[in-house]
């Protein structure tokens, strides 16, 4: 650790970091007020597919930057994942150089216009940037500098290629092309190895493109970060599952020397009420995947979607917003969010439970599902619901949910969508026996390194921790990255 | 890409298409499947394999015209490429030395049977099969099926050909005469509903294939799901054989339909373009 903050130190200390520094005085920065993330009009957006936040413009993003300090310590860097050199950036913005606030991101990070748009900053840099901490004001608006810097840059068209070590020749494989394996495959490309990542389906991005909705991530945006892995020489192989295609000892014999596993947690849960296999429940996994990977929204598509005019969607992450959000632009005539807690407890960002109210869904807190009824088509027409009361906080810290007995009432639904979970999906442990798991089905790996039991297989991501964000996803490919190379590099050595 | 290197008719909705696919040709096991797209705006369904050609590195796929997918794939020619295939997927089939296996299929069933007939028979068992179809010229893959069975049966439901009769005739005249120890049915759900019903009676296990609808196939949407001995379970992960006596196939069956309405819209659809 020490010689990053060696390097964050020296970094500070450039001439160009002083003079912008002394062209504004700290009172006056702090004086400025937090610029607010334009967006769509809710009851418009609420009917189209386009992006909700509308990103800074250059005039907003220039005054946003002076707010930071270029603080001797920046502790906002603390508090992100993948160890972005934040104050640098931001520096650089006010300095006008945009695409040199790119270049800084995408040292270590290789997806910024996408950790711009989704990652959680309020509980991350921008919890630990020194406005919040110390002076009890509105922090520096970090994630929005990002996404600013990474648009500018993706739109100038002149879009930077990290650097990357000599070729060293030996050949890497990453599975699976979700935010870990992407963040995994660029650090690895960029230390020099030939890296080939599989995917099982046929696009690249896994979570990013099945289950972000369009409105949050544009597809287009992913596709220019993944077109810059393919420029630092990362290869891409979709309709590839490893452990049915090809084994990882398959892999071995094919010159592969070291794993990454970013097989996420691709396996929905579901409640095992009574009435749950009726058709129009879905799991938010499928009703995302078939309106966001296979468009099934577009009629020009062949994958055909259910619609509803009244959908009830059952949790309180990201996932239930993205889906409730979802069905009220798929045309529901009321979009319901159904939570077992209260609002307080839910783990859906802030932001997106504001987006969800702005564009009128229903928010039905402290009811759980019971039983879904159908018609004689089997199609859902109906579920039975249970007031909950909140009791005493359980494991997670939060106050236990408890029904509300005689609370039980009906009412009249035609689309539901599941949305209170997953699971590690088994698919690549079951296929490698020896690989130490958790009782949860979790990979168990090295805090550091990310190495498995097995010594050539790392793993991160949702595999690991069993559903998280796309951020912790990613820095967990970088960790695994660096310990792949520390392993490679011995491998290399004793031979 | 996955180039059509043959393609075959069995009669005027189901065909034969023999694909490049070297790597699953190589891995694929009986009971395996594969997810196909035929194009960029396709959707993604499930197809089981009937056969593979490890040197050649092809597979082959036995496709019957359903819906607007496979009425595409039913008009493109060897040469032409599929878009994406993607497998093999779902569990092997668990073949062992048992006995007597008693397998039936019915329509296009009978070619991922096909695989399994030719797994058990190697395996040392006695092999009778029974192939329904509803008339002659639906009745296909007989010839293979000789190659690997002690016996074949032919049913169909005109009389045109073998004994005129259902799936289940077939097999209790089997279940009549001698002792069965395993049965496997694959088929549509209907079919695989009764045979079940049939075996059941005689407390003769049974495995059924599933073909349920799937968009990834890898565990990850659940829109496979179906009900078997009460517990949700996905057919892409942890099928698609189940206990045919455990599986509930009115649920199935039910499922199966979700998109009746709208399939049907897309047909019509599809027929305006092509007329």
């Amino acid at each position: 650790m020490e010689n990053i903050a060696e390097y964050l130190k020296e970094e500070r200390s450039q001439p160009w970091r002083d003079e912008l520094r002394k062209s504004m005085k700290a009172k006056e920065r702090t004086s400025l007020e937090r610029i607010h993330m334009p967006e769509q009009d809710p009851e418009e957006r609420s009917h189209n597919y386009l992006e909700v936040n509308l990103g800074l413009t250059e005039e907003q993003a220039l005054v946003e930057s002076h707010r930071c300090l270029d603080c001797p310590d920046p502790t906002c860097i603390t508090g992100c994942p993948v160890g972005i050199n934040i104050p640098k950036f931001i520096k650089k913005i006010e300095a006008k150089d945009y695409l040199g606030a790119a270049v800084v991101l995408k040292e270590t990070n290789a997806l910024p216009a996408v950790c711009g748009r989704v990652c959680p900053q309020e509980v991350q840099c921008e919890a630990s940037c020194f406005y919040t901490v110390k002076l009890k004001k509105t922090p520096v608006a970090i994630g929005n500098l990002e996404r600013f810097a990474a648009d500018y840059e993706r739109n100038s068209g002149k879009i930077s290629v990290p650097e990357i070590s000599e070729h060293n020749g030996v050949k890497v494989a990453v599975i699976g092309s979700g935010p870990a394996g992407l963040a995994a495959s660029g650090d690895l490309a960029k230390f020099g190895y030939d890296v080939t990542v599989f995917e099982a389906l046929h696009e690249i991005g896994g979570v990013l493109k099945y289950g972000i909705p369009e409105y949050r991530l544009p597809n287009e945006v992913i596709d220019v970060e993944i077109e810059s892995l393919h420029k630092m020489g990362v290869k891409f192989r979709t309709n590839f599952v490893v452990g049915k295609t090809a084994s990882v000892e398959d892999l071995r014999k094919e010159g592969f020397e070291a794993f990454f596993i970013g097989s996420g947690a691709g396996l929905p849960r579901f409640m095992g009420i009574p009435g749950e296999n009726h058709i129009g429940i879905y799991s938010s996994n499928e009703y995302l995947t078939r309106i966001n990977l296979m468009h099934a929204a577009d009629p020009d598509y062949d994958t055909p979607i259910l619609r509803g005019k009244v959908v009830a969607v059952i949790g309180g992450g990201n996932t239930a917003m993205d889906s409730v959000r979802t069905a009220k632009r798929m045309g529901a005539e009321r979009a319901i969010l159904v939570y077992r807690r209260s609002e307080k407890e839910m783990p859906a960002r802030i932001e997106e439970v504001k987006h969800a109210k702005e564009e009128g869904i229903e928010f039905l807190t402290l009811h759980n599902p019971l039983e879904y009824f159908a018609d004689e088509q089997g199609r859902v027409n109906r579920m039975k619901l249970q007031v909950m009361e909140l009791g005493e906080p359980d494991a997670s810290g939060r106050r236990r949910p408890v029904p509300v007995k005689g609370s039980e009432f009906d009412i009249d639904v035609d689309l539901v969508v599941v949305a209170i979970g997953v699971s590690p999906n088994p698919l690549i442990p079951h296929a490698l026996p020896g690989l130490e798991m958790s009782k949860w089905g979790t990979i168990i790996v090295d805090k550091e390194t990310m190495q498995s039991s097995i010594p050539d297989l790392f793993a991160g991501g949702d595999i690991v921790r069993g559903g998280a964000t796309v951020i912790l996803a990613m820095g967990d490919g970088r960790k695994a990255a660096a310990g792949m190379h520390k392993y490679l590099q011995e491998k290399v050595k004793s031979r | 890409m996955n180039k059509i290197v043959e393609k075959e008719f069995f009669s005027e909705n189901v065909c034969k298409f023999i694909i490049e696919a070297p790597d699953i040709a190589k891995s694929r096991k009986p009971g395996n499947f594969v997810i196909i797209r035929l194009d960029e705006k396709g959707e993604r369904i499930p197809l089981t394999i009937a056969s593979s050609d490890e040197g050649k590195g092809t597979i082959t796929l036995v496709v019957q015209r359903v819906g607007v997918t496979t009425a595409k794939l039913l008009t493109m020619e060897a040469g032409e490429s599929i878009h994406d295939v993607v497998g093999p997927l779902g569990k092997a089939t668990h073949i062992e030395n048992v006995g007597t296996v008693l397998c039936a299929g019915g329509g296009v069933g009978v070619a991922p049977l096909l695989p399994i007939v030719e797994g058990f028979k190697k395996a040392g068992n006695k092999v009778v099969t029974v192939l329904a179809a509803r008339t002659k010229d639906l009745v296909i893959l007989e010839e293979q099926m000789r190659e690997f069975s002690d016996e074949v049966i032919v049913m169909t439901d005109d009389g045109s050909y073998g004994k005129k009769g259902l799936v289940t005739a077939g097999m209790e005249e089997v279940i009549q005469r001698e002792k069965v120890n395993l049965s496997v049915v694959i088929g549509p759900a209907i079919m695989m509903k009764f045979a079940a019903l049939t075996t059941k009676k005689y407390n003769i296990p049974t495995i059924a294939s599933l073909n349920t609808i799937m968009v990834d196939g890898t565990g990850m949407c659940g829109a496979c799901r179906v009900s078997v001995g009460g517990k949700t379970r996905f057919v892409c992960i942890d099928g698609p054989e189940f206990d045919a006596h455990q599986v509930n196939f009115d649920e199935m069956l039910q499922r199966l339909g979700s998109y009746k309405k709208e399939e049907a819209e897309a047909y019509e659809r599809y027929l305006k373009t092509v007329q």
